[in-house]
Parts: C-alpha cells; sequence; structure tokens
C-alpha cells in the first residue's frame, strides 16, 4: 500500500519510510504540513501518517484542509499530546485514528492496515465469515461449523471486532480502545485473559484454530488456509 | 528619628488618633449645642420674667399713675438681690430705679436687647457689667427700663468654655499619648513577623513567629502563617522525596536498559543481540509506562481534562471495570462481586473514573493473589480450605458524596503507613523490587482530588479497603462542560 508520512523529524521518518518497505509498503516523506498538504491533495495514497506538530501548517489543520476538499484517504494521527481531550480533537478535525508517542512500530503498523483495508461502510457488512465460523450482526448468533456458540455481550464486541478485521494484527490496544472504549493502559494484561476465554468457546474442539497470538504484536483471527 | 517616625506613621498610631480626633469633635459639638440650648432657654425665661414685671409694673401704674409706680420701683430695689430699673420723666429727669442712666444700646422699642451699665464695687470705680432687658414708653412721656443682670451668668459661660478647651486638650494629649503607647507594642510584634518573614525568605524555613500566648488576633494571624508555613514546608519536603524518587524510578530503568545495550553490543553471539534488543524494548516500555503515569498526575493536579467532564453513570462505569477484571480475577482464584445502587450519576470524565478503579481492582487483584492464598492448581482441584478469597466492589451514596469500595483481604497496610500509601510514588515495601512504578495509588488520589472528592484506605479487617469517595453535585464554580462530548473509540 501506498502510505504518506507527514513528519518533520527525519529519523522518525525514514525510519518508518524504512520499516513499512521492509513490510512491503511504499512510502513517501513529507517533512511539514505544506509540503504535506501538496502531496496529499496529489491522491492515490491507502493512508496518510500526519504528525501533529509540524512546521508550516499544524497537522489537524492539513487533514481539515483535505477533508474539506474531499479527500477521502484514511489518516493516522501521530501526537506527543495523549489525552482525551486531545484524541477527541484530532478525531473531530477528521482524522480516523490517533496515536500517542512514543509508540511501538507494530502498533502503528497494525493500525494503518487496519485503516487502509477499512472495509467501506461496515453498516451495509450483515454477516463475518472466517473459516467455518460465522457472525450474524443482525441475529447476533454466531456458529461453527454449524454449531451455535453462545457468547457474553462483550464477547461478542470482541469476536465481532476480530473478524472485522480478519487476517490482519489487532493489538491490544487496539482491543481496549475499540472493544471497551478505555484508553489507559492497565497494569495487567487483562485482554489475554479475555481472548483465552474467546478462544476456549470457539477454537475449543476444533482441529483448525482461528484465533492465532501473534508474537510480540496482538492477535489475529484467520483461516489456518490463508 | 526614623523610629520615631516609623511610630507615628504606623497603623495603629493613626487609628489611634484619628480615633481620638473624631472622638473630640462629636465631644466638642455636642458640648456647644447644649451650652447653646442651655443659654436659649435662659434668656427666653428671662425674658418672660421681665415682661411679667413690665405688666405688673404697668399695672401700678394704671392703678395709680407715676407717684404709685416711683413707689413700687424704689420697693423692688430696695430688696436685696434685685433686677435693674429706670424711669425717666418726660422731661429727662430720672425718677426712680437703681441704673444711674438710661443706657446708650437699648432703644425704647419694648424688645428684648443686651447692655452694659456701670455698677459701682465696693470702694472706688465702677465696672461695666452685662445686662438683658426692655425700655418702653409709658403713657405720659415716662420711659421705663426694666432689665436683669447676667454678668455673673456670661462668666459663668466663659469659665465652663474655658474649662471645656482644657480638657479636650488634655483628651488629645492623652490620645496621642495612648495612641504612641499602644503603636509602640503593636508595631514591635509586627516587627517580629516580619524579621521572621525575612528570616525565612533567606532560607530558614523552620523559623516560626513567635506568639504573645494572649490570644488575640495578632497571634491567631501569627498562628495561621505558622500552620502556613509548616504546610509549605512539609509541600517542599514532599517534592524533594518524590525528585529523589523520580530519579530512583526513571534513573534504574534507564541504566538497567543502558546496560544491556551495553553487553548486547559487547557480545559477538547474534541470538544475544536480539534478547538484548527484546530487553531494551520491553525496559523502554516500562519507563514510558511510568513516565506516562507521572505526566498524567501532573496534568490532573494542574487541573487538565476537567473539560471532557460529562454526567456519568457510575454503577455502568464500575460494571464494565468489573467486567474487564473478573476473568483476571477468576485466574487466579479470586470471586469479583459487585453491589452498586442504581442511578448514582454525577458529573465526571468517565475514563479517569474508570482508570482510578482499575488501578484498584488491579491493586486488590495483584496483592490477594500475592497472598499465597490457595489457589487451585492441576486437573483435580482440591476444595481450598478457606473459601476463595474474594474483592468486593460496592458502590453507595454516602451522604452528599458517592463512595466505591474495593474491600479485598490481602495483607492490607498497616494504619500508619495509609497516608503515605497515596502520595506519588511510594512503594511500601523498601526494595521497591515489586513491578509497578508504585504510581497506581497516587494517580487514583489525583483523580479523586480533580473530581472533587477523596480517596481514604481503611482496614477491612483483613484486608484493605480503598474507598474512592466522588461528591454528587461539584463544588460550585467548577467549570462545567458547555456541551458533553463523546469520546470515540
Amino acid at each position: 500500500m501506498r502510505v504518506l508520512v507527514v513528519e518533520d523529524d527525519r529519523e522518525t521518518a525514514l525510519f518508518l519510510q524504512r520499516s513499512l518497505k521492509e513490510n512491503g509498503h511504499v512510502a513517501e516523506i513529507a517533512g511539514d504540513g505544506e509540503l504535506g498538504l501538496a502531496l496529499a491533495r496529489e491522491g492515490g495514497w491507502d493512508v496518510l501518517i500526519v504528525d501533529r506538530m509540524l512546521p508550516r501548517l499544524d497537522g489537524l489543520t492539513v487533514i481539515e484542509t483535505l477533508r474539506r476538499e474531499g479527500a477521502r484517504a484514511p489518516v493516522l494521527i501521530l501526537s506527543a499530546l495523549g489525552d482525551v481531550d486531545d484524541r477527541v480533537k484530532g478525531l473531530r478535525a477528521g482524522g480516523d485514528d490517533y496515536l500517542t508517542k512514543p509508540y511501538a512500530y507494530t502498533e502503528l503498523l497494525a493500525r494503518i492496515e487496519a485503516l487502509a483495508r477499512r472495509p467501506v461502510p461496515e453498516e451495509q457488512v450483515t454477516r463475518y465469515t472466517v473459516g467455518d465460523l460465522t457472525l450474524d450482526r443482525l441475529s447476533h448468533k454466531v456458529t461453527r461449523a454449524g454449531q451455535p456458540i453462545v457468547l457474553q455481550p462483550r464477547e461478542y464486541r470482541l469476536l465481532e471486532y476480530l473478524m472485522r478485521n480478519a487476517g490482519q494484527v489487532v493489538t491490544r490496544t487496539m482491543l481496549l480502545q475499540n472493544v471497551w472504549d478505555y484508553h489507559f493502559d492497565p497494569q495487567t494484561n487483562v485482554i489475554d485473559v479475555h481472548i483465552s476465554r474467546l478462544r476456549a468457546k470457539i477454537d475449543k474442539g476444533f482441529a483448525r484454530p482461528l484465533l492465532h497470538t501473534v508474537r510480540g504484536s496482538g492477535y489475529m483471527i484467520r483461516d489456518g488456509a490463508d | 528619628m526614623t523610629a520615631l517616625t516609623r511610630l507615628l506613621g504606623s497603623t495603629p498610631f493613626r487609628l489611634t488618633v484619628a480615633y481620638m480626633g473624631a472622638f473630640v469633635a462629636a465631644a466638642a459639638l455636642i458640648v456647644l449645642y447644649v451650652a447653646w440650648q442651655a443659654n436659649e432657654l435662659l434668656a427666653s425665661k428671662a425674658v418672660e420674667a421681665l415682661r411679667a414685671e413690665v405688666a405688673s409694673l404697668r399695672g401700678q401704674f394704671e392703678a395709680g399713675g407715676t407717684p404709685r409706680l416711683v413707689a413700687a420701683i424704689n420697693e423692688r430695689v430696695s430688696e436685696p438681690g434685685s433686677g435693674l430699673y429706670l424711669l425717666i420723666g418726660a422731661d429727662g429727669t430720672r425718677l426712680a430705679g437703681n441704673l444711674p442712666r438710661l443706657p446708650a444700646a437699648l432703644p425704647a422699642d419694648g424688645q428684648g436687647h443686651l447692655f452694659s451699665y456701670p455698677r459701682a464695687t465696693n470702694g472706688t470705680g465702677a465696672s461695666e457689667r452685662l445686662a438683658t432687658g426692655f425700655s418702653l414708653s409709658v403713657a405720659g412721656g415716662l420711659t421705663l427700663v426694666v432689665a436683669r443682670d447676667i454678668e455673673d451668668q456670661r462668666q459663668l459661660a466663659a469659665g465652663i468654655g474655658r474649662l471645656a478647651l482644657l480638657s479636650f486638650g488634655l483628651l488629645c494629649a492623652l490620645g496621642v499619648g495612648a495612641g504612641i503607647l499602644i503603636s509602640r507594642s503593636m508595631v514591635s510584634r509586627i516587627e517580629t513577623v516580619t524579621e521572621t518573614s525575612r528570616q525565612i525568605m533567606a532560607g530558614d524555613l523552620s523559623r516560626r513567629i513567635p506568639l504573645s500566648g494572649s490570644g488575640d488576633e495578632l497571634d491567631r494571624l501569627a498562628e495561621g502563617l505558622n500552620a502556613m508555613l509548616a504546610r509549605i514546608e512539609e509541600l517542599l519536603a514532599a517534592l524533594r522525596e518524590v525528585s529523589d524518587n523520580i530519579a530512583h524510578d526513571l534513573k534504574t530503568p534507564l541504566n538497567r536498559l543502558r546496560n544491556r545495550a551495553e553487553a548486547a553490543l559487547r557480545s559477538s553471539d547474534a541470538a544475544a543481540h536480539r534478547e538484548g534488543l527484546a530487553k531494551t524494548i520491553e525496559e523502554a516500555d516500562e519507563l514510558i509506562k511510568t513516565f506516562n503515569s507521572l505526566l498524567l498526575i501532573a496534568r490532573l493536579e494542574a487541573g487538565a481534562a476537567a473539560e471532557s467532564m460529562k454526567p456519568v453513570d457510575l454503577a455502568d462505569v464500575i460494571g464494565d471495570i468489573a467486567e474487564l477484571y473478573e476473568p483476571v480475577a477468576e485466574e487466579v482464584g479470586i470471586r469479583l462481586t459487585v453491589a452498586t445502587e442504581p442511578g448514582l450519576c454525577t458529573v465526571a470524565n468517565r475514563e479517569l473514573v474508570s482508570q482510578a478503579v482499575a488501578n484498584l481492582v488491579d491493586n486488590a487483584i495483584k496483592y490477594s493473589a500475592a497472598t499465597g492464598v490457595p489457589v487451585a492448581v492441576g486437573a483435580a482441584p482440591a476444595p481450598p480450605l478457606n473459601p476463595a478469597p474474594e474483592i468486593r466492589i460496592v458502590l453507595k451514596r454516602a451522604g452528599d458524596s458517592i463512595e466505591i469500595a474495593i474491600a479485598d483481604h490481602g495483607p492490607g497496610i498497616a494504619a500508619e503507613d495509609r497516608e503515605r500509601a497515596l502520595q506519588r510514588f511510594v512503594r511500601l515495601e523498601k526494595s521497591r523490587s515489586r513491578p509497578g512504578a508504585g504510581l497506581g495509588l497516587s494517580l487514583v488520589a489525583a483523580v479523586a482530588r480533580m473530581h472533587g472528592g477523596s480517596v481514604r484506605l481503611e482496614d477491612n479487617a483483613p484486608g484493605l479497603r480503598a474507598v474512592l469517595s466522588i461528591p454528587v453535585q461539584m463544588p460550585s464554580g467548577f467549570p462545567l462542560p458547555k456541551r458533553a462530548k463523546q469520546a470515540e473509540g
């Protein structure tokens, strides 16, 4: 995928460019807000990574301008400001996701991949399927190989989020933010316990596991045959 | 001279003098008014008496003509302490009376006038005396003067006036003297306060203002200042401790990180390189967590995040956190139970209250699990001797506050350590070896303060009960959000 990195710190930008390249993506760098806006206007980007504090034109203004002009490319905001208020401001300006510095590269990668592959109108998808596991969003029923699986409401939302991002890494932070709506970092790895409970319900007794742990990153639901 | 100028310029002195001045002025006004009124009264009485006399003499004249009038006057004059009379005939001759001649300042208009007349003193000469009276024309060209001597009265009034002046002068002198005395004691006491504050500014924070022991307002002021100084000293000590602890909690892992990186660099083994780098990242992540907590506490204490407050149903907040932690508790053999009163809403920051409750639950689990309570392991779990340890979360209303209590059966915290446990960076084991930067409880305390509430730690016998108390209504003047903001996932 084609990624535009608007970041004024040269070393960070080069690190992102190199890392993204290793993961099979193409990244271009803009060192200030004006250049970032100009490059973004050329179009053709799958995702934009925009730092909030930029020389010449700040990140939020860049995003607001792009959105006003009708640009649809998903935007990940990078910022040293991590308060709820800051995050809300960033999302209101037109950002699609918000990542606070310092961040782990795996976290950033998982998020831009989720953003770039975001199914267009989520509301119209009524059914997720991974292998023989299906989740019906209308009836809230989950079945595996035709057998019904009973889930608690939160387990259902957890599975729904994982299946929406099937085939992609989902980090613990992403789960905490999207399934529980918490933006703090619990001291204990609570997510792991919830995942293992979910796993016991959907994978136990089946030959092929669907819910995988991605070491050092998070989790991924996918059909093993992929 | 400067001491005197300072004394004379001091507030107590000026107050005393101003007070005395006002007092003397008021007294003088009252005395003058009373004197004037008394004079008026006396004068009008005198005039009345004189008029009565005139009427009586007129009666005599009408009854018996001039000879009868002359006889009547002569009779009155002969009485001791009599009034002043004079009867002058149509030709200007003096017919009767004790006035030597018609006073020049007394026109014969029948009105009361003041005039002076000569009176022979015992021995030689005569003195001019003051009198008040009438002169009027009687039928037949006669002129009658009826008057009263008021010289004694006038002298008495003059005497009283002098006396009043003297007393006012004395009063003023006394006032200034008292002012100086009072000021001197006040100024000297205030000087000690000034001197003490100067020494404190010079760096001696242990100085306190001496009290006079009288318990007056200056003493109370000094007590207040002393209490403030004690608090400042305490805060400074806490600040020093905090910076020492920050140095420890950030520098120690930084040093570890550096050592690991160095060791990995020295090694020629690729596996050791990988291992070293992985550990370095782990250590960096821990540092970031500590740093974030510190930053959050600092921002909360500075009153940030207040604008994202909105009405929150606390039962929901607690239910969500309990749901998040329930599997974790279960995994270590702890029962997590929740009892909430419905409908307890307050204006709060959901995220921060959630984080505070999460920290308390996290701590409760960590410490309950660490007490060595038998946790069933293996395929055939033996029933534990004690019932499964429980962590109980209770939400209830207590007066004007909503209380969230998290009670565990862990080792608890000794009564004398509880206050300290809420301070930043305090971890009660001296070794500071347990993971977690010791910021959990202080973050809870900061969140509570930001919501106008408090945290207290109690004995759960056995175990610890942490109570987060949030007022139902924010203290007045709290900046409420203009509109609710929706935090997005």
